[in-house]
């Protein structure tokens, strides 16, 4: 079998991992743009995303369940924009971000409380849980259209800011949030419809997400909101195209990690397991690192300096 | 010029930010005990060359010499050598470029404020100036952190309490930095300042924001830190009394570029000077 | 001169305050007994000297030389797997390194206590912690070189992710040898089995050496802020360009914080496995962080003594007077269908969201206990003058 031919399937599960965590990158980043906040609570939101999701399914029908929970989602983000940001505007940086590890905290403990801290299943949704064979490969459906649905939502996202009023003002206050103050642009609206526009994409990315494993617990939100924020600086922070390449980037290198033992076997290059895989969570932050190091902006971000 | 020795020597000094030249092939010096002043209209460059000299910048060419040695030298490689538009661009390549962090500058002897006063927000009057003697100190790490340098440590606060004395700030020791008054602040950044022991005082516009008459008293506190200190001092200023006042030479840039030279006599009646100071005709 | 004497005695009442509170703890270890209702109060000092540390090492980085650090757990992590690795004794090494060929051959606390008896096994668990946090410490100066010239919030999501790295290395199968791969350590000296013997009597030390350590650890750190060091360090956070203007080494500063800071961090883990009797790397996550980070918050940032009480208000608030939310009743209310498993953390997290947003300066904003009991004091004193002019009235 060729290198390619080993590599391949998990280039695949790469790029629909990273699908997913583009969804929620698109969030961070969004937030970062205009508040220089790292929104730690991005993950946490994305989980109770995905639990609403199994209660709701149980109670109603998948087509009232889908809407509902993308909406209280949304409502979630507005709120916790609303109590827990908004009144430290004009606090220092460092409070804000405690303030957001604080709601973190919140969300988890709540969701802990509520399941009982039981793993909870996520339900099938018909046709996007189906199995289908790609490449000789049986996967579920999920797999093979997260990636296309994410740079569709991207593409009408990054419409949406080019060419209409609130785009306009998202990207003034990103640029300067004094001035655009000053020019008449309503801060808070803006503010707040980014996070609308955030965690609209991280409910729907909960969906592709979740489907794809086999439960929720309350931690299951931290892990890829961690990744997500890190693809989002990967790509250089403020950039929506650079979540989005950054989130692949990671997707596929956490994919290929978790097979690199299979891989270097199958090719002869190791004898026996050397357990890589420990390392797939890791090596996100390994790549964090090496782009903080050698390019801090990232690689869309624009330069900025300090003046004196 | 004169038998004092030469603390502060600028050779071309240049410095692009990309295609914009913010300061043009400077040259200038201050020797000892001497009160010079750079002057020269809004965004003339005397900021970015102050930067400049206290390492906070890379220049793109030239060099700086304190107390005869160089300490800051650069010219243009890399991206900068294709659209470098100052002159001399060969007169250092040869030499080993210089680019120390401003603390290593302080060290050596050279003291600055800033323009837009910056005090440590959350010290008192006195641990401001304690702080700063902190680059002074002989004991190491673990000596310091068991106090085991209690003597050190007395002289220091001894001193300190000296110069705030001199600056006229003993009363207000114990208060917190940022109570005091516009004008106290800047004497207590100057007297910071003078606590790390310079050879140089640097002063990036003192007068900013101040009335007349803070100025006038600005003034003679700035002869009286000449007198009593025996210090060599680079200042500069916006408001042209003080300059007239106090200084013994003044350099004058515009566009970054340096205009006149000499004794606040010379300069008062400057052509080029009076013409950058109050526009040209056809340019009003 | 009537400065420094003031300054003296009170740096004695103070030394003599601590004494007296070492000595309590010595007593109560005695007193309480494990089958007592009071029990609780031995586990909470016993915790809460751990995070104590853990968040007064934290507080020096976040609080005191504003460099915004999330790696904490990681270097707890370290701490807590040298002080395992390096006091389990030789006969218990192959149950613990059950799938391993143990690497690490010496327990210090053995082979000293072989040496030396008693005595020695305490300078072995002495070493032991030391050695926590050097090797702690080691591992943030190599960490330190790329990320401390990161600013704010991208050091703190650089730190944050070295500490994921950290745990990922630690419970790599091919570092079994070391650090038995997934599986915990356990066996080593740990708080329940610390004692003295004197005479015929034995005294129980489990609560005694964590606030111990705990205790000298906190003075040490006292000491450096109150330094030239820590001053600059100060100085670092409020203005670092004025600081650097001012002939303060920016690298070499930051650096030595972060170090002191990671070496008391490890220390802490060290005292962390000592009462939990185990070490195990999962323990060690973000979640972990962003706790101490919030008992830093509760107390105020800035304030080591409100680090002290935070650590300590917020174990004994999570471990002991609000269990009564997770067990059905509380203050008297029953109502097991709300007071189930969680709602106490729930409870909690919401009271520290309210900190968050509303008491922002925490408990002791950035002043110290004793400037507070001073300032009370002198309040009291007023009052009954106060009193007496509307007497004579």
């Amino acid at each position: 079998m060729s290198l390619w031919n080993t590599i391949l399937p998990y280039i695949l599960s790469g790029i629909s991992v990273g699908g997913q965590y583009a969804l929620i990158a698109v969030g961070y980043t969004m937030v970062y743009g205009i508040l220089r906040l790292i929104n730690f609570a991005h993950g946490d939101v994305f989980m109770v995303a995905g639990l609403m999701m199994v209660y709701f399914a149980a109670a109603m029908p998948l087509y009232a369940a889908i809407p509902l929970m993308i909406a209280l989602t949304v409502l979630l983000g507005f709120t916790i924009e609303r109590v827990a940001y908004k009144p430290l505007r004009s606090a220092p940086r460092m409070s804000v971000m405690i303030s957001a590890i604080g709601v973190s905290y919140l969300l988890q403990n709540l969701a802990l409380y509520i399941t009982g801290g039981l793993n909870k299943n996520y339900p099938e949704i018909p046709w996007i849980s189906d199995k289908i064979t790609v490449f000789g490969a049986t996967t579920a459906r999920v797999t093979v259209i997260t990636p296309f649905l994410t740079v569709a939502l991207v593409f009408a996202l990054v419409f949406l800011i080019n060419n209409t009023k609130i785009g306009l003002a998202m990207r003034a206050v990103s640029k300067d949030f004094e001035t655009a103050e000053l020019m008449g642009i309503r801060i808070n609206n803006v503010i707040s419809a980014t996070f609308v526009i955030g965690t609209f994409l991280a409910a729907v990315g909960s969906l592709l997400f979740f489907s794809n494993y086999p439960g929720i617990v309350p931690t299951s939100g931290a892990m890829p909101g961690l990744k997500a924020f890190v693809a989002a600086v990967f790509g250089g922070i403020g950039s929506i195209p650079g979540a989005v390449v950054g989130a692949f980037i990671i997707g596929i290198s956490e994919s290929i990690i978790k097979g690199l033992d299979t891989i270097l076997i199958t090719h002869g290059v190791i004898a026996e397991q050397m357990d890589f895989s420990t390392f797939s969570d890791a090596v996100t932050f390994v790549l964090l690192i090496v782009i903080l190091v050698f390019k801090p902006t990232g690689l869309f971000g624009e330069k900025t300096t300090d003046k004196v | 010029m004169s038998e004092k020795m030469n603390v502060l020597c600028l050779d071309n000094i240049t410095m692009q930010f990309g295609g914009v030249v913010a300061v043009d092939d400077l040259s200038m010096e201050v020797n000892e005990g001497e009160i010079v002043a750079l002057i020269g209209p809004n965004g003339a460059g005397k900021t970015t060359a102050f930067n400049t000299i206290t390492g906070v910048y890379e220049p793109t060419n030239g060099q700086v010499s304190f107390l005869g040695k160089p300490v800051v030298r650069n010219h243009p490689q890399g991206k900068m050598k294709k659209q470098y538009k100052g002159s001399d661009a060969e007169k250092f390549a040869s030499e080993p470029v210089l680019n120390p962090t401003p603390d290593k500058l302080t060290a050596l002897g050279m003291a600055r404020t800033f323009q837009n006063i910056r005090l440590w927000k959350t010290q008192t009057v006195f641990d401001n100036v304690l702080i700063a003697k902190h680059m002074l100190r002989t004991s190491n790490f673990f000596t310091a952190a068991f106090h085991a340098n209690r003597a050190e440590e007395e002289k220091q606060r001894a001193e300190v309490l000296e110069l705030l004395r001199i600056v006229g700030l003993e009363e207000e020791q114990h208060e917190p930095a940022t109570s005091l008054p516009y004008g106290k602040q800047r004497r207590l950044e100057i007297a910071r300042a003078l606590a790390t022991k310079p050879k140089l005082l640097m002063l990036d516009e003192p007068a900013a924001g101040m009335n007349p008459q803070e100025t006038a008293e600005l003034t003679a506190f700035i002869g009286r830190v000449r007198n009593e200190f025996d210090m060599t001092i680079l200042l500069i200023e916006h408001h042209m009394d003080l300059v007239m006042d106090i200084s013994d030479r003044i350099y004058v840039i515009d566009f970054g570029k340096l205009i006149a030279s000499g004794t606040p006599e010379v300069i008062q009646n400057d052509q080029r000077v009076i013409d950058a100071y109050l526009g040209v005709e056809d340019d009003a | 001169m009537i400065d420094k004497q003031e300054a003296k005695r009170k740096n004695l009442i103070s030394l003599a305050a601590v004494l007296a509170f070492l000595l309590l703890v010595l007593a109560l270890d005695q007193i309480i007994k494990p089958t007592s209702k009071m029990y609780m109060l031995l586990t909470v000092l016993q915790k809460g000297s751990v995070y104590a540390l853990a968040a007064v090492s934290m507080n020096l980085l976040n609080g005191f030389t504003g460099l915004f650090s999330l790696g904490h757990a990681g270097f707890m992590l370290i701490g807590a797997y040298t002080y395992a690795i390096f006091s389990i004794p030789s006969d218990a090494r192959d149950t613990v390194y059950q799938y391993f060929d143990a690497a690490v051959r010496i327990s210090f606390p053995e082979t000293l206590g072989n040496a030396l008896g008693g005595f020695g096994t305490a300078l072995g668990v002495l070493l032991s912690v030391l050695l926590a946090g050097l090797v702690a410490a080691a591992f943030a100066y190599l960490i330190g070189l790329p990320v401390l010239r990161l600013k704010s919030d991208y050091l703190a999501i650089a730190t944050l992710g070295f500490a994921e790295i950290i745990r990922a290395i630690f419970q790599w199968k091919k570092l079994g040898p070391v650090t038995n791969g997934s599986n915990l350590l356990k066996n080593f000296d740990r708080c329940s089995t610390f004692k003295l013997e004197l005479g015929g009597a034995t005294l129980s030390l489990s609560t005694f050496v964590p606030v111990l350590i705990a205790t000298v650890c906190i003075t040490i750190i006292v000491l450096l802020v109150n330094s030239t060091y820590g001053r600059a360090f100060k100085a670092i956070r409020d203005d670092e360009v004025a600081a650097e203007a001012m002939g303060i080494n920016l690298a070499r500063h930051k650096m030595l914080a972060f170090c002191t800071s990671c070496f008391f961090a490890g220390i802490s883990g060290a005292t962390m496995a000592m009462v939990l009797s185990i070490a195990q790397a999962n323990n060690f996550k973000s979640a972990m962080t962003y706790e101490i980070l919030l008992m830093v918050v509760l107390g105020g940032i800035g304030s080591i003594s409100g680090s002290v009480i935070g650590a300590m208000l917020f174990i004994s608030a999570s471990e002991w007077w609000l269990r009564g939310l997770d067990s059905g009743s509380f203050l008297g209310i029953t109502a097991p269908t709300v007071f189930r498993n969680g709602f106490r953390l729930v409870v909690f997290s919401v009271i520290i969201m309210i900190v968050v947003l509303f008491f922002r300066k925490g408990i002791m904003g950035d002043r110290e206990l004793p400037e507070v009991l001073a300032g009370l004091r002198a309040r009291r004193a007023k009052k009954p003058e106060a009193k007496e002019v509307q007497g004579n009235e």
